[in-house]
């Protein structure tokens, strides 16, 4: 490894007010190489970036050579000029305009033009997408593409102003597995060219069989660069999180009669044929791969996606559930994955988060909010459910992750539901938190509420489940009581499905 | 005290324009007379200012409230001077009057309802919807005069907005009422609550078991009811109605709601904040109208004031914003 690094980083810090998000973080790429960026959320991975990309600036001190001579990326711009290119996850394109035109914009902008040449665009576009080795119609607009293929037109921008490192932020993600597989060929003919990439994702499998050098970070701290000969998965998770990870195996409580009922539910294009119970007093696990229809199912039971067909029964009694309101006057509570977007209201205190459920409740003489009351709830639950900082005033966006999760589960405990629906509750999350919030979901069950519980994250499932259901492309491809239950069943039934039965 | 600066600026940019007004024509300005001219022109504003701060606050606009305004006030005058002559009298005037009240008022209400309807029910953007309604009801409101004024009220009706109760003339006292009754509906009750929640994010608040729909229709609902409230003012000021009456109100009430500290965006806004607001634009008008300046330069200043404070506005925000965020650590650290 005697060849000139294409980027070194070094001694680069990042404050935020009030926050260390990055501290002495060193990065290395060498021309050609595939190189992993791995950490838990919050790591820092996103403003080192960032800081790339020329979105952020570093703190003073920070060195960053490019060709060994010291560069200075003070915008986006710089950062195209100097052969750096950034693909997010969601590729920042332009869905309106055609594939030539979003190929070609970044390069002509690049070299400070300021008329467009049409001719020059569908020159640029063609080669590009003819490095790469693929195929697309240069006029479509880029939105009737499919996200895979919206992933390539984002690559043949970078190549279009000569990039030669690309920074992919979970490629994957959205990509069915022969998806990943043709993006790993790209990446390929990528690094024949000399063109180094830095592969950002979670998905450990993955990293493994594309990358060949690992940089981790941790809280926002350098932790090293190791090769994958001296990795594997679990020794990354490690590194990764400073200990290993393992959940509490919450202790079980015994579970009581039906409480909710769900027959042959069915809505077209979202899922079909559901049917299960729910007990008192039972977490009912809920998995598969995302976008399997998890979510459209419990959001059906919240009167957020009315089914086209099948029925549903709560405590024996058929329901119609249309609206959230109507769930809530059922006694059903839901907490959204979306913790920030549909879970809290950031720019309002996390005193009238809590209290938004329970509004009707609340109210005292001549349909006037009982003060009072409200301050008495919203502190009982604070405390039980230990939000931090207790400061009821303060807005909610200002709280991390946990406390976040917490305020919304306390808006939801405060309405004393007997029917809980959570969706992946300790997404980007910390992990002491999620052993919190683990512990309350189990507590909350043995006081014989029903849980009805989202999660992608298996080993969630295992801790925390008295029984879990598997999701696969809109159907229930299993059911494990929790005793038989593990990983490799649960993710051969994710991947496969059922048993025996020929799945398209 | 961080909560209310805004509205403190305001305050004391009226304390100060009032205090340069007063000195600046003494003889005039500080007069009885002009004080309740003052108290008399600015309910009408103020009340649809009011109106439209409740909208956007949702996040959405109300362009079609001065034709509200309008179209309800000359409905209630059709069944004023229709239902009059010279024979009418006593409690049949009164009867009368109540009759044009409530017919300005369901007209206002109905106007209210289609734009709730297709905001809400329908889901078509607020701007698109009451710019629709608006040319509508001026469309309506053309037709059912065309184009000149109703008159011929009983006198009594001019009470409403020329009266006085003691030296206080009435118009103030409905728009201290209304004002209030805002204020406690915004601030103590669930539906006020829902619609600073729904102005900051619809989607968490729809998701909290809130009937989101009902909130926004009430919205409407309640602009076109401070609209009918500025209609009677303005039909009992002017003793008729007529299309045109009002309609520069609409983007001064806009302006007066961002002066007010309403974010446009929804989400935010102060009553107080509005009123005070409204208070500077009246002081600002009739000031300069008494010094002797051309109506021109009165434009010219409320637009460099608009501006003005906007801007001290957008840089309190920002410096608070870096303030809060380096607070919070310490904060955290006292409670953990």
């Amino acid at each position: 490894m005697s060849q000139m690094p294409f980027l070194q980083m070094r001694n680069i810090n990042k404050t935020f007010p009030g926050v260390r998000a990055l501290d002495a973080v060193r990065l290395e790429i060498l021309p050609g190489e595939v190189h992993a960026l791995v950490g838990e959320n919050g790591a820092g991975k996103s403003t080192l970036i960032k800081i790339l990309a020329g979105v952020e600036q570093p703190d003073p001190g920070a060195e960053i050579l490019i060709d060994g001579k010291p560069a200075n990326i003070r915008q986006p711009i710089d950062a195209n000029q100097q052969g750096i290119a950034v693909i997010y996850q969601d590729f920042s394109l332009f869905p309106n305009l055609t594939v030539a035109e979003n190929i070609s914009f970044g390069k002509e902008i690049g070299l400070g033009k300021r008329f467009v040449n049409w001719f020059e665009i569908k020159e640029t576009a063609t080669n590009a997408l003819a490095e790469l080795g693929v195929e697309l119609d240069l006029n479509l607009q880029l939105e009737r593409l499919p996200v895979a293929k919206q992933q390539l037109v984002a690559i043949a921008r970078a190549l279009a102003f000569n990039a030669r490192f690309i920074i992919m932020d979970e490629p994957t993600s959205s990509l069915s597995r022969g998806e990943v597989e043709s993006l790993f060929k790209i990446i390929g003919t990528l690094k024949e060219k000399g063109i180094a990439i830095l592969f950002v994702s979670h998905r450990l499998q993955e990293l493994f069989t594309i990358a060949e050098r690992f940089t981790v970070l941790r809280d926002g701290k350098y932790i090293g660069t190791y090769l994958k000969d001296e990795l594997n998965e679990e020794k990354l998770i490690s590194l990764m999180v400073g200990r290993r990870i393992e959940f509490i195996k919450q202790s079980r409580s015994k579970t009581g009669p039906v409480l909710l009922e769900v027959k042959s539910l069915t809505k077209k294009g979202n899922f079909k044929d559901i049917s299960f119970t729910l007990h008192k007093g039972e977490i009912l696990g809920l998995t598969g791969l995302v976008g399997a229809g998890r979510t459209e199912v419990v959001q059906a039971l919240f009167g957020l996606n009315v089914p086209d067909s099948g029925e549903i029964y709560l405590d024996g009694v058929k329901v119609n559930i249309r609206s959230p309101e109507e769930a809530m006057g059922l006694g059903i509570g839901y907490i959204p994955e979306g913790r920030q977007r549909e879970g809290l209201v950031l720019r309002q205190s996390v005193a009238q988060n809590i209290s938004l459920a329970l509004l009707k409740k609340i109210r005292g003489k001549f349909g006037l909010l009982n003060a009072g009351k409200e301050k008495e709830l919203v502190e009982e639950y604070m405390e039980a459910l230990d939000v931090r900082p207790r400061l009821p005033n303060m807005l909610a966006m200002q709280l991390s992750g946990g406390n976040q999760q917490k305020v919304v589960l306390a808006k939801w405990l405060a309405t004393r539901p007997k029917i809980l629906i959570i969706d992946e509750p300790t997404n980007g999350i910390d992990v002491g938190a999620k052993a919190e919030i683990h512990k309350l979901l189990r507590q909350l069950a043995s006081q014989g509420m029903g849980i009805l519980m989202i999660s992608s994250e298996l080993p969630e499932i295992l801790a925390v489940s008295d029984r879990v259901l598997v999701m696969r492309r809109g159907r229930l491809v299993g059911e494990f009581a929790i005793e038989e239950a593990t990983q490799e069943k649960i993710m051969n039934r994710a991947f496969m499905g059922m048993p025996g039965r020929v799945t398209a | 005290m961080l909560k209310t600066s805004k509205e403190m600026i305001l305050l004391y940019v009226f304390v100060g324009l009032f205090l340069l007004m007063s000195a600046a024509s003494p003889s005039k300005f500080l007069t009885l007379g002009n004080l309740q001219s003052m108290a008399t022109q600015l309910p009408e504003l103020g009340l649809i200012a009011l109106g439209m701060m409740v909208v956007i606050i949702t996040g959405g606009i109300d362009l079609s409230i001065t034709f509200t305004a309008a179209l309800s006030g000359i409905v209630g005058a059709l069944v004023l001077s229709s239902g009059y002559s010279a024979g009418v009298e006593g409690t049949a005037v009164i009867f009368l009057i109540i009759k044009a009240l409530l017919a300005t008022l369901i007209t206002a209400l109905i106007c209210g309802f289609v734009n709730g309807l297709l905001i809400s029910y329908v889901g078509v953007s607020p701007i698109l919807v009451t710019l629709g309604t608006m040319t509508l009801f001026e469309g309506m409101s053309v037709w059912l005069t065309k184009g000149g004024a109703i008159s011929g009220f009983p006198g009594q009706y001019q009470w409403i907005g020329n009266g006085y109760l003691g030296f206080i003339p009435v118009p103030i006292l409905i728009f201290i009422v209304f004002a209030v009754l805002t204020l406690i509906l915004l601030e103590r009750t669930a539906w006020g609550r829902s619609v600073y929640m729904f102005g900051c994010n619809p989607v968490a608040t729809f998701f909290s078991g809130i009937n989101t729909k009902k909130v926004v229709m009430l919205v409407y609902l309640y602009a076109a009811m401070m609209a009918a409230m500025a209609a009677i003012i303005m039909t009992s000021r002017y003793n008729s109605a007529k299309v045109d009456y009002g309609s520069s109100y609409l983007l001064q009430s806009v302006a007066i709601v961002v002066l007010g500290g309403t974010d446009i965006a929804g989400g935010y806004g102060k009553v107080v904040g509005t009123v005070v607001a409204a208070g500077i634009v009246q002081v600002l008008s009739s000031g300069l109208n008494l010094i002797g300046i051309n109506r021109f330069m009165v434009d010219v200043t409320m637009g460099v004031l608009l501006i003005a404070v906007l801007l001290l506005n957008s840089f309190i925000s920002k410096r608070k914003q870096g303030k809060g965020v380096k607070k919070e650590p310490k904060k955290i650290g006292i409670a953990v």
